[in-house]
């Protein structure tokens, strides 16, 4: 299977690149972000202040890693359900941030803003956490760090695998998939 | 004369158990993935069984758990009615142990105090603990640490006699149809039929025990669980969801007599690691 390889921060023409069904090998910076950090990001936002990191360009990769060994840069850190940031994420997309990384369907409305604001969303594989964690190079804690294992960090990844799932053209690997070898 | 177990034996057992429960993915899981590849027609779905594999292999040599999602601590317990725990309480033990285990193992701990405030208690403690009293003098200890994603993708439905098997069945993949990617599949699908609306709960949990492969008793009930899984595999869902054949490696279930008005039904769905360590004292 042929398996394209991008690099951070991404570009339109990068995303416009990129297609549901893609595998794809991300190298570069990536931000990490759950639950409640989303609720701080868009408030922070709203209220028309600046955002403690730039997300411009940027992907947010939806986890909360087990705490490292000693000698190892992160622990196992595999992808949490993303339909839990559907409601913050068109706000962050219309700012500028272009990708996501997480498991599980997102909502209509994130998918309208992928096409809206020419964004993708990726899958890492749910389960797969301490294999992940063998591409995740250094990590540090940026913002939010009261929140725990939910606070920011700045993940430097090489070779992170994902597949694309909601491409900027409106196009879903979770239902087309599931339709070609559903026999129910 | 009661079997006396002491309380620090408790802790240790317990404490080793999450750690070993989180590492190391059973055999009959790994099988269960090999299998799959033989069955599984998506390319995608191929290199996610593939990736799962090595996971399992990665976790077990570096004893690193194979999933971030270390879990809510559930506690399986078979209490010899001749046991005596000296030095302190039982509980106390189990709890202990669920501390010292996720803090030894590099758990993560991912409970909260109270369900609105949401404080982590830091230790991911408590535990949830099922205690059946049983004759003789052994005290059996079974951790089964549950991920987040895939218990919320589960369901119990208060089914009248009149559904039938064709109602359970039809339920059953309708959840499993529902959740579609978010559980991580390929799943393990716990069903309880029976009982009240409290136990019918706890036996979909704990029908996710059994081993890979093993048969109902029943040859009803196995006949029941080939068909669920067999149907759960046509959906189409697929590895990860991305698409394909092997979308459950097992259905399993676990059965209670019932009123003659009901006919409770529950799904706990399982994601692929379905952990579980057991010992006996």
């Amino acid at each position: 299977m042929p398996v394209k390889k991008i690099t951070t921060p991404l570009t339109d023409a990068t995303v416009k690149d990129l297609k549901a069904g893609d595998s794809v090998l991300i190298t570069g910076i990536i931000y990490t972000g759950r639950d409640s950090a989303h609720k701080r990001l868009v408030e922070t936002l709203q209220k028309g202040e600046k955002l403690p990191v730039d997300l411009k360009g940027q992907i947010i990769y939806y986890v909360g890693p087990a705490p490292a060994k000693p000698g190892y840069p992160i622990g196992p850190a595999g992808p949490t359900t993303s339909e839990r940031m559907d409601p913050y994420t068109p706000t962050l997309l219309a700012y500028g941030m272009k990708g996501m990384i997480g498991k599980g369907n997102r909502s209509t409305e994130v998918i309208e803003a992928l096409k809206k604001y020419t964004g993708v969303y990726f899958a890492a594989v749910g389960g797969a956490a301490a294999l992940i964690a063998k591409r995740i190079k250094k990590c540090e804690t940026v913002a939010y760090e009261d929140l725990g294992p939910e606070a920011i960090m700045k993940l430097e990844v090489f070779d992170f695998p994902v597949v694309v799932v909601n491409d900027c053209y409106g196009n879903d690997l979770y239902e087309e998939g599931m339709k070609k070898y559903r026999q129910i | 004369m009661a079997k006396e177990i002491p309380y620090q034996k408790v802790v240790d057992t317990v404490a080793k158990l999450c750690i070993d429960a989180n590492c190391l993915i059973g055999d009959d899981i790994i099988n269960a993935f090999k299998n799959g590849l033989k069955i599984e027609e998506s390319p995608t779905g191929k290199e996610i069984l593939n990736q799962l594999i090595e996971n399992a292999e990665i976790a077990k040599r570096e004893m690193i758990p194979a999933c971030q999602d270390t879990g809510f601590a559930v506690v399986f317990l078979e209490l010899g009615s001749g046991v005596k725990i000296t030095g302190g309480e039982l509980f106390d033990a189990i709890n202990a142990g669920v501390a010292k285990g996720y803090k030894e193992g590099y758990l993560r701990k991912s409970i909260v105090a109270d369900p609105l405030r949401r404080k982590n208690t830091g230790d991911n403690t408590p535990a949830v603990i099922h205690t059946e009293i049983v004759p003789g003098d052994n005290l059996k200890i079974t951790v089964a640490p549950k991920g987040g994603g895939s218990e919320n993708m589960s369901e119990v439905k208060m089914l009248t006699p009149a559904a039938g098997a064709e109602g359970i069945k039809n339920f059953v993949v309708d959840r499993v149809l529902r959740s579609k990617a978010n559980p991580c599949p390929p799943i393990i699908v716990g069903v309880g039929i029976g009982g009240t609306f409290e136990k019918v709960c706890y036996l979909a949990k704990k029908a996710l025990l059994r081993e890979i492969g093993s048969v109902h008793p029943d040859p009803f009930y196995a006949e029941m669980e080939k068909d669920l899984l067999e149907r759960i595999n046509k959906t189409g869902i697929g590895p990860q969801g991305f698409g394909g054949r092997v979308t459950a490696l097992a259905v399993f279930i676990e059965t209670y007599p019932c009123h003659i008005a009901s006919m409770p039904c529950a799904v706990n769905i399982n994601c692929h690691a379905a952990r579980h360590k057991t010992a006996i004292l």
